[in-house]
This record gives structure tokens, C-alpha cells and sequence, in this order.
């Protein structure tokens, strides 16, 4: 845990150097206000987390105690809800998890390959109109996505392409998600330009550049990338309601919306059960990555 | 040998003066006068790197950018063809009860979730700023809500909680308040969504915590010194100093409050009800543009929010003028 804590020293106003700063134990040290503060933060983390917890009970419990008997001990414990949630769709859940699967494994190739050459080509190459075009992906980065969603709806139907998975899929091949162009520049920017200097020297290319300096290098930014947009496209909700009308074609999001648009008060147990399992691969990444999501929010902000 | 041809012809252009690259300076990227030295074969490069941003870029996000505000003013239904109408869309959104009241909604759900979020961000992150033990673990459990906030299996969940027997009314019922469904409430409902809001107030959190540990600690102790109290330090010090980094919570906290579709679309089972009182402005954008196809009434209000995103950020930057302190000043 230490060695996280002291990861987390970036500033989020955009990548200055890290200061190491001292560990404060100056105010409150005594004893009883130590107690004070921990019972608070401890009451406050349950009652923000008790949601959650909530969740995962009742979703172990006979749909009609859920509501009923809403302590934390069941008096039944069954997997029904999510033996019986996962068919309840007609299509069995493992279909969306798969589909919800291949839209983020493709994603963050897509992201990865793109932003890293962006970035490498922003941060790295002397050409005019570079800080222009950076300035352009910083403004990409304010813009609501509704403006855009029309025409993009318009042209990806033209396509032929409603109903599959590249509406969603090759906006992130052309370096769309600018924010991660932004975190790449900025991490690229730390790294010693003697290196590429050195390597030009012996007479490397920029692509060579690239791909045996830069890119082995930026494994942190890389990695931070691949979390955010896992995550993301996880999450994603608006694009493939809009883009995805087949059940069969449902990411996971659609799908438990579907389910609680079918679903009755009875099904509570169901809609708690898939819910669940919708966010675990959320949770493992979250158990095993936390390094760098705290590392990621906090060099740009990102959620 | 476009290459070549390119390169020599790139040379006339660029740089006309560009000494040979010598290699002292080549290590060092310096040059006489500070310039980078300009590599012409770079530029040409650097638009093979560029070219999926490029293609991104025009046909991702100008082209449509563009393309909406042309479609702003026409009539269009995805079937036939867009029709110009003029101002009619804008006009039309003047006299439009729906369409003001989405912007109530939505005003509401910045104005009040926004600055609630980040003041329980920031008591927060003071709380655990001080050397706590265990800090690792309260960040995570913090932290944690805004990861799964926009989805949604939360949105589903936040249904029940605030349903007719949900957790919350249990809750309620034990000191011996009776309440009805907070989610059919045309007063409540809104609220159930705020408050879901300030609930990922884990991230900005994150975000105070990084900043709290840049304020020099001699600081502190010098303002103890000359006798300044806790709330005195915590006033002039820790907020004046803070204040780049509330900014930039603000900016980003902002800018996504006034884009939040999915939870209002999950609750309200897309309709944005009861009583439109949970109609978000991209709600009501997407009911228009995908539900009814009125493509170009749906691109007039995009745009409007566009202009209205760029005006509150553009305030706000003018307003920081007035309260936020860089440390060079």
C-alpha cells in the first residue's frame, strides 16, 4: 500500500514534476482524535458503500423477502436469481458478457494503437503544424458527443453498419478518445530526448524510434489506457443503444436494460443478480488496478 | 520518389535557411538562437503517424460537427431528404415546454450536484490528507462509486433504493417517517439523480488529494507559528493554494454533469418522466433525434448545448481570473 501511496504524488494540473512531499502527522495527532476520525471515516465509507452491499445480499436472496426483509442476514440464501436471470432474456447472458468482451478487447487494441502513434508523433516529431493539431485534440476533448452523434448516426447507417460492432469499434482505431492522447503526449514528454537522439545517431528512423524506444517505455501510460477504456466501453450505454437493435448483438449494459424493461417488481432478484455480474470484471479491475486508475486520475482527470 | 520530390520541395518551404544538423546540436536539441532543429523528413513522417487521428478527426468529429449545424436548420427525418427551414428549430425550441423544461432539469442537476460533489470531495480529501492510517483503503472504498456510477446496473439499483419499499424508505420507517416512491415523486425524482451524483465523489476526491500534497508543509507551520488557527490555515492557505485544482474539478465536473444521459434514461424508463421531471437535456436530444428521427430539431438543441458547455467553461475561466491562484504569481 505504500507503495502506492507514494505513486499518487501527480499533480493534476497536467503533468508537472513530482515534488516528493512529506507524510503530514502533524494536526490531531493524539490518540482520541485519531479513534474520532477513523469511526468517521469508517460509519461514512459503510454508508456510501451500503448500496452496494444491499445489492449483493438481496441478490442471494428469494425475490420476495428482497423487499420485505431488508437486513443483511437472510433467512434463505438460493442462487435462483441468477441461475433463473441468466436465460430470462431469451439469449443466455454468457452471450452478452462475450459480446461486451469483444467490443472492449477491441476497443483498447483500437485505442492503443492509434493514441500511441498520435501521441508519439505530437510529443516527439518536429513538424509546423504540431502544436496546432494538439491544440485541435485538446478542444476534441470539450466537446459533447451529442453534437456529433446525428451525423455519425447518419453516416454509419449509410454504411450499412447498424447492427454491428463498427460503429462502435473504428471511431477508437482513429485516435477519437482524445483524453488519452493527452495523458500519452504528457507522458511521453517525461521521457529523456537524449534516448531518441541517441538512438537517431545510430542511425534509427522514427519508426524504429517508436517502436523499440518510445513504446517500450510508456508501458504505464499504455497501461493506464487499457484500464480507462476497458472500463468505459464496459460502461457504455448510449452507443449501443443506439446502434445495436438485435438482441443477439446486446453488450451487457443493453441487455440488463432490456431485462428491467421486461421484468416485474418479482424480478427485483434478477435484475440485482445481473446487475452484479455486470460489474464484476469492473471490481476485479478495480482490485487489480488500482495503482494505475488513482495514478490516471490523477495526472488528467479522467473518471 | 515522391518522397524525395516531397522532402526537397518541403525544404524550399519550411526553412529556408536551416543550417546542415551538426551533430553536437542534434544531442543536445539545442541550436543557436533556440530553435529545434527542423528535420523536414519529420514533418513528412509525422503525417504517416497522424493519419488515423487525421482520418479520425475529419471524418469522426469535423465532418459531423459541420454537418450538425447545417442539420440544425433543416427538417429531417433520416427518410427523405433534409429539408431547410431556416431558424425554425431555434424558434421552435423558444415556444417548446418540454424542451425548458429539460433545460430546468438539467441547470438543476449541474447547479446543485456539482458543487455538492466537490465540497464532499475536498472535506474528505482534507480528512485523509493527514498522514491517516490506512489511507490506501479509504481512497478505494471512496473511490470506488465513482467507477461504477455511470452505469447501468447503479442506475438500476438506485431505482430500488429509492422505489416504494426501497432501502431508503426502510430506512426512513425506522425513525418513523412514512414516504412514498422518491422516483415517482415529480418533486423527489430529480434529486434521487443528484444525489447519485454527488455519490462519485471519489474521483475529484482523488484529484484533491494529489493536489493537497503539493502545499509545501513549511507553509503550515509558519502560519502556526505567527498563531494562525486550524479554520484560519484551512482559509488561507489550503483553499487559496488549492484553488487550480478546485477549478479544474469544477471544469471537468461540470462539463460531464451537463452530459449525463444514463442514469435519467435507465430510472425513468427513457421517458424522463414523471412529468418530465427527470427529462436531462441529452435525454430529451436523444427522444427527439432517435425516438421521433427529428434529426434536425435534435442537432439544433445539440448545438445549443455545445454553445451553452462552451459559454459556462468560457465563464468560469473568466470568473478564475478573480479566485484561482497559480503559484507564480
Amino acid at each position: 500500500m505504500a507503495i502506492l501511496d507514494r505513486d499518487v504524488q501527480a499533480t493534476a494540473a497536467a503533468g508537472k514534476p513530482l515534488e516528493p512531499a512529506p507524510r503530514r502527522r502533524r494536526a490531531g495527532t493524539g490518540r482520541g482524535r485519531r479513534i474520532t476520525r477513523h469511526a468517521f471515516l469508517v460509519l461514512f465509507a459503510l454508508l456510501m458503500l451500503y448500496p452496494l452491499i444491499w445489492m449483493i445480499v438481496s441478490s442471494f436472496k428469494p425475490s420476495n423477502l428482497i423487499l420485505t426483509q431488508t437486513g443483511l442476514f437472510p433467512s434463505e440464501v438460493t442462487l435462483e436469481n441468477y441461475t433463473g436471470g441468466w436465460d430470462s432474456l431469451g439469449t443466455p447472458f454468457t452471450t452478452f458478457l462475450i459480446n461486451s468482451g469483444v467490443v472492449a478487447v477491441g476497443s483498447i487494441v483500437g485505442n492503443l494503437f492509434s493514441c500511441a502513434l498520435t501521441a508519439y508523433a505530437l510529443a516527439r516529431l518536429n513538424f509546423r503544424a504540431s502544436k496546432l493539431y494538439f491544440g485541435l485534440t485538446l478542444l476534441t476533448m470539450m466537446l459533447p458527443f451529442h453534437v456529433l452523434v446525428i451525423p455519425q448516426y447518419i453516416l454509419f447507417a449509410e454504411m450499412g453498419w447498424v447492427n454491428t460492432y463498427a460503429p462502435l469499434l473504428i471511431p477508437k482505431f482513429l485516435a477519437t478518445d482524445a483524453v488519452f492522447i493527452f495523458l500519452m503526449v504528457q507522458f511521453i514528454r517525461t521521457l529523456p530526448r537524449e534516448l531518441d537522439h541517441a538512438a537517431m545517431l545510430d542511425g534509427a528512423g522514427p519508426f524504429r524510434i517508436f517502436w523499440s524506444i518510445i513504446l517500450p517505455l510508456m508501458q504505464p501510460a499504455l497501461i493506464t489506457t487499457t484500464i480507462f477504456t476497458f472500463i468505459w466501453t464496459w460502461n457504455d450505454y448510449f452507443g449501443p443503444l443506439l446502434y445495436l437493435t438485435k438482441t443477439k448483438l446486446y453488450t451487457v449494459p443493453v441487455a440488463l436494460k432490456s431485462l428491467v424493461d421486461s421484468e416485474t417488481q418479482s424480478g427485483i432478484g434478477i435484475m440485482f443478480a445481473m446487475s452484479l455480474v455486470s460489474l464484476i470484471p469492473i471490481l476485479l479491475f478495480f482490485l487489480f488496478a488500482q495503482k494505475y486508475i488513482i495514478k490516471g486520475i490523477a495526472t488528467t482527470g479522467i473518471k | 520518389m515522391t518522397l524525395l520530390n516531397r522532402r526537397s520541395r518541403g525544404a524550399g518551404e519550411n526553412a529556408p535557411q536551416a543550417p546542415p544538423p551538426d551533430t553536437e546540436s542534434i544531442v543536445t536539441g539545442r541550436k543557436a538562437g533556440n530553435r529545434k532543429p527542423t528535420s523536414l523528413r519529420q514533418g513528412w513522417v509525422a503525417h504517416i503517424f497522424l493519419l488515423p487521428w487525421m482520418i479520425g478527426m475529419i471524418v469522426v468529429t469535423a465532418g459531423p460537427l459541420i454537418a450538425s449545424a447545417i442539420l440544425a436548420f433543416t427538417d429531417y427525418d433520416l427518410l427523405s431528404a433534409p429539408e431547410f427551414i431556416g431558424f425554425d428549430n431555434f424558434t421552435r425550441m423558444m415556444e417548446d415546454d418540454r424542451y425548458w423544461a429539460s433545460v430546468g432539469v438539467t441547470l438543476t442537476y449541474v447547479v446543485v450536484s456539482v458543487p455538492l460533489q466537490l465540497i464532499f470531495a475536498l472535506f474528505l480529501a482534507m480528512i485523509l490528507d493527514k498522514g491517516i492510517r490506512g489511507l490506501a483503503i479509504y481512497r478505494s472504498g471512496f473511490y470506488l462509486p465513482s467507477l461504477l456510477g455511470g452505469s447501468v446496473a447503479i442506475a438500476i439499483l438506485w431505482q430500488q433504493l429509492f422505489g416504494d419499499s426501497g432501502l431508503v424508505n426502510e430506512g426512513l420507517g425506522l425513525i418513523g417517517i412514512e414516504a412514498d416512491s422518491w422516483l415517482q415523486n415529480p418533486d423527489t425524482a430529480l434529486w434521487t439523480l443528484i444525489i447519485l451524483n454527488v455519490w462519485t465523489f471519489g474521483s475529484p476526491m482523488v484529484i484533491f488529494l494529489a493536489g493537497l500534497r503539493q502545499i509545501p508543509e513549511e507553509l503550515y507551520e509558519a502560519a502556526e507559528v505567527d498563531g494562525a488557527g486550524k479554520v484560519r490555515r484551512f482559509f488561507s492557505i489550503t483553499i487559496p493554494l488549492l484553488t487550480p485544482i478546485i477549478f479544474l474539478n469544477l471544469i471537468l465536473q461540470m462539463i460531464g454533469a451537463f452530459q449525463a444521459f444514463t442514469p435519467a434514461h435507465v430510472v425513468s424508463g427513457g421517458t424522463g418522466g414523471p412529468l418530465d421531471s427527470t427529462l436531462f437535456y441529452t435525454l430529451y436530444i436523444y427522444q427527439e433525434g432517435f425516438v421521433n428521427f427529428d434529426m434536425g430539431y435534435a442537432a439544433a438543441m445539440a448545438w445549443v448545448l455545445l454553445l451553452v458547455i462552451a459559454l459556462a467553461t468560457a465563464l468560469n475561466f473568466i470568473a478564475s481570473r478573480r479566485w484561482v491562484h497559480y503559484g507564480d504569481e
